[in-house]
């Protein structure tokens, strides 16, 4: 099976800026990739190196096997910008005929991509009278249009609300499971609301991981909390018992490795009645990505705070 | 091709809502409309058909007003785009650069023609009419200078072209577009002048000048609809200095149909080489 992309130990320096080091990615058809990183980090970088607008100063890349930039590699490409702002005087059934005539779709693509976004209705309104959120919905309708083999598409949720955003990835979601990849970037693990197959971040031009998020998460090996609420009366010997600190006069708050959370938790059980209530709580999405994004050196709040005994 | 026509005919859709291209027409309506007027008041001296003298007043609005609308369409065209990110969803598609730039240039023309076809063939019939209609002849004034008044205006939408594509942010492309058309249609005229006082022996006057005229498409757009009309009837400022053009006639208008060519290539392989 050919990957959509294939990009192998790519460098873009602009003059003094070293805009990547060394980046190797794949993306397989049909699957979806989140690229994080902070701002700065490379990603609208490496996007214009997939469209092929400027060409890598070290390694290569390729589309479905094709070079960036070519009539071939265009064809299986769609692109969605951080920032676009659309002709005010069109309504949206333009813009959107107006790409789909670019990319030789059919025209009857156009009323599907609208309904599909749900644009139907502000359809033949100018774009100026569009909200945020209709907006981008318009640009991802130009970019469905005509069926792409792979979506790119940068912060394509930064400045949404949390309802528009959820709706959004439906959508990508919907996509994908037709056999399209998504590589899609942001700056938050928390706004993919693990929403993806794959992750890969990049930190200062750099990739510092990839791979499933499940499979991040067990790599980062952050600690666990495990908050226990003891039975009235109880908590000191609770706190005696089990360790950790006491957060108020009723529970009691631990950390704890990955590998020690089954044997932390037995011993909790084993306290019977003393014990009213326990709640763990695994490691947040930005926890995780927090880890990654400082390579570790810093320490992840949780653990300087309370794990530290 | 594909790709050509449906960029033309989304640009003259977007011309044609943009308001400034609308209040500019007017104003070119309104000026015309003014010297149809005052061309055709009673009692003045009827030498030749009141729709020449018309024709020729208005080829003189011609020279300052098509290349201002001209480049007020086209200073926005790429480096407005590349602002907005809609160059990038445009280059994102299987289309070439040559076909993007063809597509607005055309698109782009057509939004001219439309502004000055409305505006000097009503101020034309106008005039026509209110002289009792005159003789059918002079319409034929009204639609030469439609035609050749649009090859000017596509020279300065090439020429904007340039100036959007070197540069990265619109504001500069547009403060460019100012440059360029006070130094084509103001500046250049007044160094000429400048230079006809200043030469004594009369060489520049003889062997430069009138090259110097014919270079500048505003000047040979202006000569060439003297020549037209008939010059001496109606009497003119440059064109009458008598001295022996390089081109005359149609000729003239190789100027500027050059410049168009010349800068439509230039701004491709500028174009090719921006890197969005
Ligand atoms: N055209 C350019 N010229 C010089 N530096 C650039 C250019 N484009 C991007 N950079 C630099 O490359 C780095 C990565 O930028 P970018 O890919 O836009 O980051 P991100 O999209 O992750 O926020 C930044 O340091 C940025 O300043
Ligand atoms: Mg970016």
């Amino acid at each position: 099976m050919t990957e959509i992309v294939k990009a192998r130990n790519v460098g873009m320096k602009f003059r003094a800026v070293e805009a990547l080091t060394d980046v190797s990615l794949d993306v397989a058809p049909g699957e979806q990739v989140a690229l994080l990183g902070h701002n700065g980090a490379g990603k609208t970088t490496l996007f214009r190196l997939i469209l092929g607008f400027i060409k890598p100063t070290a390694g290569s890349i390729s589309i479905a096997g094709f070079a960036p930039g070519s009539d071939a590699a265009r064809r299986v490409v769609s692109y969605l910008p951080e920032q676009v702002a659309f002709p005010k005087m069109l309504t949206g059934r333009e813009v959107v005929r107006f790409y789909a005539r670019l990319k030789g779709a059919a025209p009857e693509d156009v009323q599907a991509v609208l309904d599909k976004v749900e644009l139907v209705e502000a359809a033949d309104r100018r774009v100026d009278t569009y909200s945020k959120g209709m907006r981008q919905r318009l640009g991802l309708a130009q970019a469905l249009v005509g069926n792409p083999r792979l979506l790119l598409l940068d912060e394509p949720t930064s400045g949404l609300d949390p309802l528009s955003r959820q709706h959004f990835y439906e959508l990508i979601a919907d996509v994908s499971r037709r056999g399209c990849s998504v590589l899609l970037s942001s700056h938050g693990l928390s706004e993919l609301e693990a929403r993806t197959d794959r992750v890969a971040i990049l930190r200062k031009g750099r990739l510092v991981a990839d791979g499933p998020l499940a499979e991040l998460q067990t790599q980062a090996d952050l600690p666990i909390r495990i908050r226990v609420r003891a039975a009235a009366g109880a908590v000191g010997s609770v706190h005696a018992e089990i360790g950790g600190g006491r957060i108020n006069c009723a529970s009691v708050e631990l950390c704890c490795a990955r590998g020690d959370k089954m044997r932390i938790l037995s011993k909790i059980s084993g306290l019977g009645a003393q014990v009213e209530d326990v709640d763990v709580a695994s490691p947040t999405l930005d926890e995780v990505y927090r880890y990654f994004s400082n390579n570790g050196i810093e320490q992840v709040q949780r653990g300087d705070i309370q794990c530290t005994a | 091709m594909h790709g050509v026509i449906t960029i033309a005919a989304t640009e003259i859709r977007i011309g044609l809502r943009n308001r400034w291209i609308i209040l500019s027409s007017l104003i070119l309506l309104a000026f015309a409309l003014i010297l149809v007027l005052l061309g055709s008041a009673p009692g003045g001296e009827v030498k030749t058909d009141a729709v020449t003298v018309v024709v020729a007043s208005l080829s003189t609005l011609s020279v300052y007003l098509v290349p201002l609308i001209a480049l007020l369409l086209s200073y926005d065209a790429i480096a407005g785009e590349i602002d907005r990110g809609t160059l990038q969803l445009v280059l994102a598609s299987p289309v070439s650069r040559g076909s993007v730039l063809v597509g607005k240039f055309l698109g782009h023309v057509a939004v001219l023609a439309i502004a000055v076809s409305s505006g000097y063939g009503i101020a034309g019939l106008v005039a026509f009419f209110a002289n009792g209609a005159g003789e059918a002849v002079a319409l034929i004034g009204v639609g030469r200078l439609i035609a050749s008044s649009t090859v000017l205006g596509a020279t300065f939408i090439a020429i904007g072209y340039i100036a959007s594509a070197s540069v990265r942010q619109t504001g500069t492309a547009a403060a460019l577009a100012i440059a360029i058309w006070l130094f084509a249609v103001v500046l250049y005229d007044l160094v000429l002048l400048g230079g006809l006082l200043a030469s004594q022996d009369g060489f520049f006057a003889r062997a430069v000048f009138p090259w110097l005229l014919v270079f500048n498409p505003a000047d040979a757009f202006r000569l060439y609809n003297m020549s037209a009309i008939d010059a001496l009837a109606v009497g003119s400022n440059l064109g009458g200095a008598g001295s022996a053009l390089p081109l005359s006639g149609l000729a003239t208008m190789l100027s500027p149909v050059a410049w168009t060519a010349i800068a439509l290539g230039l701004s491709t392989v500028i174009l090719k080489r921006v890197r969005p």
